[in-house]
């Protein structure tokens, strides 16, 4: 019998700009609320397993063996601790660790806690940072960097399909519609079409930063962290736990080609869509049955192709659901209410637990007002690495 | 009559600049910012607006607060020669404030890029204008610049391709506490200016009437919980 596995605690920073701080501060600070939201903060020696969730603490601010240090920093030893790192997909890998750890019957309590501090460094060092997971030769040598991977990938994208700039803001409008109203994001701050697209002076307030990219088509950089606690729902420990769990449905991971140029068509994310699958058929769903999605818009373009690629729109064509509003809190299939990682923001090693932090509030209906989706039933999540060559996706449940 | 014969000994001689038109930008989150020239009667909302950032150490605002603080005094006393001040308003309320001032016909001297808010590109916008202001209308070849913070070398010197002069100090300085000088020539300006600098004219009599009466900030992101 499968394990049936749930999360009932739930923890975040407030993303943004923590780089006065130490990471595993940040990290115990997202640990802490999600001890507290599940009701074991003074029993939090019972959790049987830390995962930590951090993809370059030793670059981005110096340090190492965070997953211990925050583990003391909470005064819960001799709970061990292990660093998972999978690039930004390094929260979601996490979270599928902590659940096999729980499924093989060696953990019945798991604290995952995904976390990152991007601006010690300068948003251009921040960006070389991220790049060092792109193929040192044929790739970073060459200079290429995960926004101009983007740029290319739009480039090819709207040349196939007829995708415009202006679709791509209408993705990040949608994106600070909700992450205005989420006291977790980074940019609690909308934007306009007019602003942004259509008027004069539009084209040097939405900058470009790879063409045909622009600073709205893109995540800010952003320090952060966020934390899940999730439990064994048939083990005896589960008693512990006061509030419902939301069960984890699925998971689903896969890895693509290091080198995107050895890819047959650059323009298909194999990973995400067999990511995608394998979490469906966990989770025993299909796309039509999923509520709202949480997914990986580094760049607005992501958004597009990632849901596209997990069957919740046909190929070539989410932009013009864009246009007709389906993606929006109201509308047929909301996508990223949390503001997306356009809005609010994406700590790389944080996000994918961040997702799974989204996929709670919405299940549990806690979301802000006039953020919340309407009744959901499952939500999906989909944690994407490198360009597309490790990829996360998580279903979850409200049973 | 004494007082004022002296007074004309310690001002000055002025080049006269020509005016600044006033321009309007949509920032991103849909906010309509005049950009204007101030006038010298405005210096008290000016000051009061800077006067918070003073002590506040991040991204090196009180440095840059101080100064702009001494030089807006300096252009309302007549101690600083050829000055200009433009700022930024949103329906009023100033948002950002930069000054600079023309050392001669052909030589501009960029003084301080003072960001009130922040996240919307608004320093840029306005450090765009002022540079505008120097090629376009006082008719510059060169503009010095300096950066105190690392902000400021990233917006400017990396992002407009400054030339580095700093090989020639002594010969070549800019007169804010000697640190290295960079230059934007009318070359580099024609080569960025439509990417860096935008903006509307004429501003319809509606939206410029709403930047009138400047206005000061009741809050700043610098400052939690700030209250004036």
């Amino acid at each position: 019998m499968t394990a049936r596995i749930g999360i009932v605690g739930i923890g975040h920073t407030r993303f943004g700009n923590s780089s006065e701080y130490d990471l595993a501060d940040v990290m115990a600070y997202a640990a802490t609320d999600a001890l507290i939201d599940a009701g074991i903060l003074e029993q939090r020696r019972e959790v049987d397993q830390v995962f930590v969730a951090n993809m370059a603490s030793g670059l981005f601010c110096h340090q190492s063996s965070v997953a211990s240090s925050m583990v003391s920093k909470l005064d819960m030893e001799p709970v061990p601790a292990e660093l998972i790192e999978n690039g930004p997909a390094s929260g979601a890998s996490a979270v599928k660790i902590a659940y096999m750890a729980i499924a093989s019957g060696m953990v019945d309590v798991a604290l995952v806690v995904g976390g990152e501090i991007m601006r010690k460094i300068s948003g251009w060092e921040a960006t070389d940072v991220v790049a060092t997971m792109l193929h040192p030769e044929a790739e970073y040598a060459m200079g290429l960097t995960l926004p101009s991977f983007g740029g290319m990938f739009a480039r090819l994208y709207m040349d196939k399909y007829g995708c415009t700039e202006r679709d791509l803001a209408l993705v990040a409008v949608k994106d600070h519609d909700n992450g205005a109203l989420n006291q977790y994001a980074h940019v609690q701050g909308t934007c306009t079409i007019e602003a942004i697209a259509d008027g004069e002076t539009a084209g040097v307030v939405n900058n470009y930063i790879a063409e045909p990219l622009r600073i709205y088509s893109t995540c800010p950089v952003t320090d952060g962290a966020a934390a899940l606690v999730l439990v064994n729902m048939d083990s005896p420990k589960a008693k512990l736990f006061k509030k419902k769990p939301v069960r984890i449905a699925g998971v689903g991971s896969a890895t693509d080609t290091h080198c995107v140029h050895n890819r047959k068509d650059p323009l298909r994310l194999d990973a995400v869509r067999i990511a995608g699958e394998k979490a469906y058929r966990m989770a025993g769903l299909t796309p039509g049955d999923i509520s709202f999605a949480e997914l990986h818009d580094a760049f607005t373009i992501l958004e597009l192709a990632i849901s596209e690629e997990i069957g919740l729109f046909e190929r070539g064509k989410s932009y013009l659901a864009v246009r007709k509003g389906e993606t929006t809190i109201k509308g047929r299939l909301p996508i990223n209410p949390s503001g997306g990682l356009k809005s609010k923001g994406h700590p790389v090693g944080a996000t994918g637990v961040s997702q799974v932090v989204e996929l709670v509030r919405q299940l549990r209906g806690e979301a802000e007002e006039g953020r919340q989706v309407r009744d959901p039933k499952y939500g999906m999540s989909v944690n994407f690495g490198g360009f597309g060559n490790n990829v996360v996706a998580i279903i979850c449940a409200k049973d | 009559m004494a007082i004022d014969a002296l007074e004309l000994k310690l001002r000055p001689p002025e080049l006269g600049l020509t005016p600044y038109p006033a321009k309007m930008i949509t920032l991103a989150s849909g906010e309509i910012m005049v950009v204007r020239e101030c006038r010298r009667e405005e210096v008290g909302v000016l000051l009061g607006t800077v006067y918070p950032l003073i002590g506040v150490a991040a991204d090196y605002y009180d440095i840059v607060a101080c100064r702009m603080y001494e030089e807006l005094l300096g252009w309302y006393r007549y101690r600083t020669a050829n000055e200009f001040v433009l700022v930024g308003a949103i329906n009023g309320v100033i948002a950002g404030i930069v000054n600079s001032r023309s050392v001669d016909h052909k030589l501009g001297m960029s003084l301080h890029t003072l960001t009130i808010k922040r996240g919307l590109r608004v320093g840029a916008q306005l450090f765009a204008a002022k540079m505008e202001n120097h090629i376009e209308y006082q008719g510059a070849d060169e503009v010095y610049i300096v950066a105190e913070s690392p902000n400021g070398w990233k917006r400017w010197m990396l992002e407009y391709s400054l030339e580095d002069r700093s090989s020639l100090y002594p010969a070549v300085r800019h007169e804010l506490g000697g640190g290295p000088t960079f230059c934007l020539t009318r070359k580099l300006w024609d080569a960025v200016k439509a990417s860096k600098c935008t903006g509307t004219r004429p501003v319809p009599p509606e939206i410029l009437a709403t930047a009138n009466k400047l206005i000061m900030p009741t809050e700043y992101v610098q400052i939690p919980g700030f209250k004036r």
